[in-house]
């Protein structure tokens, strides 16, 4: 079941000849359970579709469905309780609020969405527990190390009834083995049956996903085909 | 990738048979090159016409038994201390294709780009997944691995960057238009049909 859906999804930005057109008719479809990285050049329009999934921009033309919803059709309000309830970001500099902990800044969008502020914990420190912050439930992000906080933000982005998970450059901030446990948890994320995508320029982070689709001036050019099986690699040395 | 000095370094830590050799480095590699059972024993054959290796000469095949000799280990430290030839560059064919594919008339350059751009993810999401797929305490797995991701990635950056060059220079790979009727001896034997 498709979770996000582009269809034929344009963005202008501007007007005139000052105008800059950064999507193209862009379809893209991600099913529960699917992680698809995207990639290309700067200014190719990976953040433009981004934004436009997560209901922070709307598109100039085309229709985007999240959960069955049409975005379009939604009045201001329940665009916004969708985008709380539904939707999880995850951002290059974790953007987590430095005067709570680590299960205040995971529950607090849940009681932003009326959820009794107890149960919002119980959700937040189950959110932390499964990926292995537990113990730094009670720490402020200044306490943590930037791979912790990433898991907070992560944790943050999945916890609820959240079925979309929009990343971008999530990584941007790590090492490799720290931007490669990021990968292996928000992979772990989608398989239990959320939707993710994820903006990256990183080969090596995007070949965590399930597909990758590749994007230049706005349009979506080309995607890779599922993955083979692994084990057709192990053919013997020349 | 070295399989003889491999072979040796195996062997420096004790006689072996070449069966346990080649499970031993199957196992070390993480199972990514594994090495079939001929391709050892030539090897083993060729270190011991060398000097590099002993046979105890018992047997033919799985139970024949190796070790290492005094020329054998100062053969596999002279290879462990020293750096590969780092000189002539290597010809590598992507680069060959990218630059000769802007003389190839109704080829777009930056779509054979992204052709290889594509296999070479496709090729890194395999590996990736047989590290998604590995244990923690798998470490020789993960650095075989890795090794191949950063080879692979390497090449994604040299065709992002080949893109994003081409892009700003559409035409600076295309050599100048030969002039009308040249060259005749090479127009002139397809007139004749071709052979």
């Amino acid at each position: 079941m498709a979770i996000l859906e582009l269809l034929g999804v344009s963005k202008t930005y501007g007007a005139g000849e000052q105008s800059v057109l950064a999507l193209r008719e862009v379809s893209l479809s991600v099913a529960a359970g699917e992680l698809v990285a995207v990639m290309g050049p700067s200014g190719s329009g990976k953040s433009s579709l981004l934004t436009i999934a997560g209901t922070l921009e709307d598109a100039t033309a085309g229709e985007v469905r999240i959960d069955g919803a049409v975005i379009g059709a939604l009045r201001a309000g329940e665009r916004a309780a969708l985008r709380r309830r539904t939707i999880g970001f995850v951002f290059q500099d974790f953007n987590l609020l430095a005067g709570l902990t680590a299960v205040e800044n995971v529950s607090m969008p849940m009681e932003l969405d009326g959820r009794p502020a107890k149960a919002a914990r119980v959700d937040a420190l189950a959110a932390l527990g499964e990926l292995g912050l537990a113990d730094r439930a009670d720490r402020y992000p200044d306490d943590l190390s930037g791979g912790e906080r990433q898991r907070v933000a992560i944790a943050r982005a999945v916890a609820g009834e959240r079925r979309l998970v929009l990343a971008d450059e999530p990584t941007g901030a790590l090492d490799s083995v720290n931007g490669e446990s990021v990968m292996r948890i928000l992979r772990n994320v989608c398989h239990r049956g959320a939707a993710g995508v994820v903006v990256t320029h990183d080969a090596q982070l995007a070949a965590w996903a399930d597909r990758v689709v590749f994007i230049r001036d706005g349009r979506i050019v080309d995607q890779t085909a599922a993955p083979a099986d692994p084990e057709s690699l192990l053919a013997p040395l020349p | 990738m070295s399989v003889r000095h491999a072979l040796l370094a195996l062997l420096s830590s004790g006689p072996r048979y070449g069966l346990q050799l080649r499970n031993e480095f199957d196992a070390r590699t993480g199972d990514v090159w594994p090495l079939n059972v001929g391709q050892v024993y030539t090897t083993l054959q060729r270190l011991e016409r060398d000097g590099f290796v002993a046979s105890d000469g018992v047997d033919e095949g799985a139970q024949k038994g190796y070790e290492i000799t005094a020329d054998g280990r100062d053969e596999l430290l002279r290879w462990l201390g020293t750096p590969d030839v780092v000189g002539q560059p290597p010809r590598d064919e992507l680069l060959i294709k990218v630059l000769v594919a802007a003389e190839v008339p109704g080829v777009d350059v930056r779509e054979v780009i992204q052709v290889h751009r594509r296999q070479l993810m496709e090729t890194m999401q395999r590996y990736t997944s047989v590290k998604a797929q590995a244990g923690d305490g798998e470490v020789a797995l993960a650095l075989v691995v890795d090794a191949e991701l950063f080879r692979m990635e390497a090449a994604v950056r040299w065709l992002d960057s080949a893109d994003a060059r081409l892009r700003l220079h559409p035409d600076a790979l295309r050599g100048p238009t030969p002039a009308p009727g040249r060259p005749s001896r090479l127009a002139a034997p397809a007139s004749r049909g071709a052979r």
